[in-house]
């Protein structure tokens, strides 16, 4: 039967779960909202990932993982042209650059990190093809998937939480008026100041976060943090300014006859 | 006949049913059910599952109409048919209760979403003696200061009808605008 749907009704966590439980091999690809994933699993156990927005052959893979600088991986990267990723791995173990078990800690801190990502999508299509290897040229490693499925739910549950913090993410932010208050004197990440910088009444957090490259779940957990410090409160995007249609609330059209019928109102409810 | 309305909202036992019915000229039509879940059950015996319904008239051409939306979430399907057409809405909190601040808050945003009308939020039972006090309150209930916060007793008359002038007020204030 086959394995398809979205991450809709099935989480990510739910399909590491089936795939750690029924010891599956083969390919679960999921297409997200504007990113494709491709996660090969053999006997249960995670083996290589891949995004569509990311190169990922070894000297990348080494390069985000901090085992290479950016400037090695460029020099690495032209000269390695056409080598596979197994002939390269031999090449820098060879060559003393790095160990066999660097090179295995980081393609699976690599991989792991992908799924981490996929935690926070909400939304995807997802099919799972049995028996699908990853590229011969690829090395693949063997991941228990246990940690990551627990991290996974953690994930889920702080998601769910920030879900009802804040259900959508198509609201704005503004400062608080608060005059004591100096940003400067405020300790925040880096990521944080970069949704700081982008807080406008104009800016939805949807658009913050495709600005500042962040996950649903990212944004979120900051706009908490900043909300709870009372730095910013949720506001209308001032883009999509919604007019109140009083045709639907009042009988009456007249905008005097719906001003005399409030008072009519008002001088009831007092009468009560 | 004229016909306007105005929507009673707020989470789970916030006291819904209980401010209409202190109102109303005619007994509240309530549409309660038993409550089934036992957590729910240790607060309440009986809840609103489609809508509570209460009538002032006014004069014989005009009629106000007052809906209670049911507080559980299972029933919100029930909340936008209400929202439509409202005067303005009143969110009823329970002041006593500040692990429903969240959901209140929650409601707020959606009943906001359906229709951008006027509203006034109610912070209910008062009277109790672990009731928060209004400022806390707003400051849980993440409220700017132009919201009205109003301290609101749903059994008391004079304080629910305090509650519909203060949204009657502010509907005349945005048709000012």
């Amino acid at each position: 039967m086959a394995l398809r749907g979205n991450l809709r009704d099935f989480t990510v966590t739910q399909l590491l779960n089936l795939v750690h439980l029924a010891r599956k091999t083969g390919m679960l690809s999921i297409q997200g909202t504007n990113e494709q994933a491709d996660i090969f699993f053999r006997e249960g156990k995670l083996a290589y990932a891949r995004t569509n927005k990311e190169d990922d052959h070894l000297a990348y893979v080494l390069y985000k993982t901090n085992v290479l600088s950016k400037a090695q991986y460029k020099a690495i990267a032209s000269r390695a042209q056409g080598m596979s990723d197994k002939e390269l791995g031999l090449l820098l173990i060879n060559a003393g650059y790095v160990t066999q078990e660097v090179i295995i800690n980081s393609l699976q801190q690599y991989f792991a990190d992908i799924i981490r990502r996929l935690f926070t999508w909400a939304e995807g299509l997802f099919n799972f093809e049995n028996d699908a290897r990853p590229p011969a040229d690829r090395i693949t490693v063997r991941l228990d998937l246990e940690n990551i499925i627990i991290e996974g739910a953690r994930q889920l549950r702080e998601m769910e939480q920030l879900m009802q913090e804040i259900p959508s993410l198509d609201i704005a932010l503004k400062f608080t008026d608060r005059p004591g208050t100096n940003l400067r004197n405020v300790n925040l990440s880096v990521e944080e100041w970069r949704v700081v910088s982008y807080v406008s009444p104009k800016n939805t957090l949807r658009q913050i976060a495709r600005a500042a490259n962040l996950s649903d779940l990212e944004i979120r957990r900051i706009v908490y943090g900043l909300l709870q410090a009372g730095l910013v409160e949720m506001v209308r995007p001032e883009l999509t300014p919604r007019t109140l249609d009083r045709s639907k609330m009042f009988p009456v059209q007249d905008k005097g006859e719906q001003r005399t019928l409030v008072n009519r109102l008002i001088d009831r409810i007092r009468s009560l | 006949m004229q016909t306007v309305k105005m929507v009673v909202t707020g989470p789970f036992s916030a006291g819904k049913t209980q401010f209409i019915q202190s109102v109303s000229e005619i007994d509240v039509v309530a549409t309660e059910r038993k409550i089934s879940k036992a957590d729910e059950k240790a607060i309440k015996n009986a809840t609103t599952v489609a809508m509570d319904f209460g009538r002032i008239t006014v004069d014989d051409d005009l009629v106000l109409y007052l809906f209670g939306t049911p507080g559980q979430k299972r029933f919100d399907f029930m909340w936008e048919i209400l929202a439509e057409g409202m005067l303005g809405f009143i969110v009823m909190v329970d002041s006593t209760r500040p692990e429903t601040f969240r959901e209140a808050r929650t409601i707020l945003e959606t009943f906001r979403a359906y229709a951008p009308t006027p509203y006034v939020v109610a912070a209910n039972k008062q009277d109790m003696p672990d009731a928060w006090d209004v400022d806390d309150m707003r400051v849980a209930l993440r409220l700017g200061q132009n919201t009205k916060l109003l301290p609101c007793v749903a059994t008391d008359k004079e304080s629910v009808k305090q509650v519909l002038l203060e949204l009657l007020y502010s509907i005349l204030e945005e048709m000012e605008r």
